[in-house]
């Protein structure tokens, strides 16, 4: 489904060297330099992602709350002005059309105003979901992904980077909260959320800014980070990635998101299907594994405890931080002990490995 | 020594009399970036040109490495695999991977090899 969508940083990252890569249909920099290199930068000091690709749809009306409630897992109306929570979008069956953060805006009343960012490659799949359970809920559905850009910036550096650039206080927004404030003048949305296990922020701004705030923003220290490091760091927290951890074939409980499901009155679009799950039980979990050997262990591999396949690997990557080969995996549920031995099969050869606990890695705060 | 030539593939292969050199090019180093895994072959394995002798891995992906030549594995770079610094860094010198004794006649070994020029040229295209 490429359709050459490109954000509006492709030139600039083009100019700077970015080795570009479709992902999910836009011209993406996967690496300016080196994966470790940006990996670091972000674990030690700052690192800048250009999420512009990102979904960022917008639910507004007298309805807005009932209506999110409605499609997505988690409580909407337990939600304060500015609070953020990560939540998935289910089918009737409990798979997963996608995870998403939802952000409640404080709206004058009777209006209702909430930010759903989704992945893009489920922007498509999502809008047209929404439209089909909108009939009967008064909403408006607005996708702005296209209007405006979005830039992560991440790591220890964060706040300081941040800080003076930013109206209000940036050091004092709460981890998972926005506000509504202005970036270098621009009206923006300043969310204290990220991908990378680290402390940051996600900056929404106007698509024409966008590139003057970025520039500013590496003037200032942050690193240009492509998306191979953003998959490695979200990696080593243990987030899971659409389409890797998470699919329609898979429920949000087996892949160990249970806190993103809130059961209550009323129900959600897949509650049925998931409350059964819940009381059947999981046949499967998501596990950590820690190869002994340096080889990837990458997506789709076969897990092997002697010679019962007991699973599939997710996603897989070298961790920068541990220097240990690692991955997860969703595995038959009554394997997933930590500290078991298993193999994994790469390119013919079995390679042992280690179930852990999730995350790999976890900042110290 | 001979010249260094060039395999699509990205391996580079250097002459001393019936001995050779084979290694992978700075470009294919460089496309690589963030070299986790090497795998060479036992000693005595006999390779036949287009045969994989090993295995390279980066962060992003794994790259089978294939012979550019045939012969007989006599020596591998078994340091390498603990210190992949010096095949990013110095890939035609301390980067090498493995030397054969050649079978068959050395220069027609090297025949349908590219030469530098044209390897360059090979690779502006394949980057674009």
């Amino acid at each position: 489904m490429s359709t050459g969508l490109k954000t509006p940083l492709y030139d600039w990252h083009v100019a700077q060297g970015g080795r570009i890569v479709d992902f999910a249909g836009w011209a993406m920099p996967v690496q300016y330099t080196s994966i470790v290199a940006e990996h670091v930068a972000v674990r030690t000091a700052t690192g800048l992602f250009d999420i512009s690709h990102m979904g960022r749809l917008w639910i507004r009306g007298p309805q807005a709350q009932a209506f999110l409630d409605r499609v997505l897992t988690t409580n909407v109306a337990a939600l304060a002005p500015g609070q953020v929570s990560y939540s998935l979008v289910c089918n009737t069956l409990g798979g997963v059309l996608d995870d998403v953060l939802v952000t409640r805006f404080d709206a004058a009343t009777p209006c209702q105003e909430y930010l759903l960012v989704v992945n893009a490659s489920n922007r498509q799949k999502i809008v047209a979901w929404l439209e089909t359970h909108r009939p009967g809920f008064d909403v408006q559905i607005d996708d702005e992904t296209l209007a405006t850009g979005m830039i992560a910036v991440q790591g220890p550096g964060a706040v300081s980077l941040v800080t003076p650039l930013v109206t209000g206080s940036a050091a004092g927004l709460a981890y998972y909260t926005a506000m509504r404030g202005q970036v270098l003048g621009q009206d923006a949305i300043i969310s204290r959320t990220g991908y990378t296990g680290e402390d940051g922020f996600e900056l929404v701004v106007p698509a024409a800014a966008t590139q003057s705030i970025w520039e500013t923003l590496v003037a200032a220290g942050g690193r240009p980070c492509g998306l191979g490091s953003r998959d490695t760091l979200r990696l080593e927290a243990a987030m899971p990635l659409y389409g890797h951890e998470l699919s329609e074939a898979g429920d949000p409980l087996s892949a160990g998101l249970g806190f993103a499901v809130k059961f209550r009155e009323g129900g959600f679009l897949g509650s049925e299907a998931l409350a059964a799950v819940k009381q059947r039980g999981v046949t499967k979990k998501r596990v950590g594994l820690q190869l002994a050997g340096r080889r990837i262990a990458r997506e789709t591999l076969p897990v092997f405890a002697g010679e019962r396949q007991i699973g599939t690997v997710t996603s897989g990557t070298f961790s920068p931080t541990l220097e240990k080969s690692i991955a997860m995996a969703v595995i038959e549920a009554d394997a997933a002990t930590p500290g078991a031995s298993v193999e994994i099969e790469i390119r013919g050869s079995r390679e042992p490995a280690t179930i852990v606990k999730l995350p790999f890695y976890k900042r110290v705060t | 020594m001979s010249d260094v030539r060039f395999a699509k593939s990205h391996e580079w292969v250097s002459l001393d009399g019936t001995i050779a050199t084979i290694g992978i090019s700075d470009f294919a180093v460089k496309s690589l970036t963030d070299l986790v895994y090497l795998e060479l072959p036992k000693l005595g394995k006999f390779l036949k040109p287009g045969d994989t002798f090993g295995v390279v891995e980066s962060v992003k992906s794994a790259s089978d490495l294939y012979s550019p030549v045939a012969g007989t594995v006599r020596e591998v770079n078994t340091p390498l695999a603990q210190d992949l610094g010096a095949l990013s860094d110095d890939p035609y010198g301390a980067g090498w991977l493995l030397k054969l004794d050649l079978e068959g006649d050395p220069a027609a070994t090297i025949d349908g090899l590219m030469d530098r020029a044209a390897y360059d040229a090979f690779c502006a295209s394949e980057s674009h």
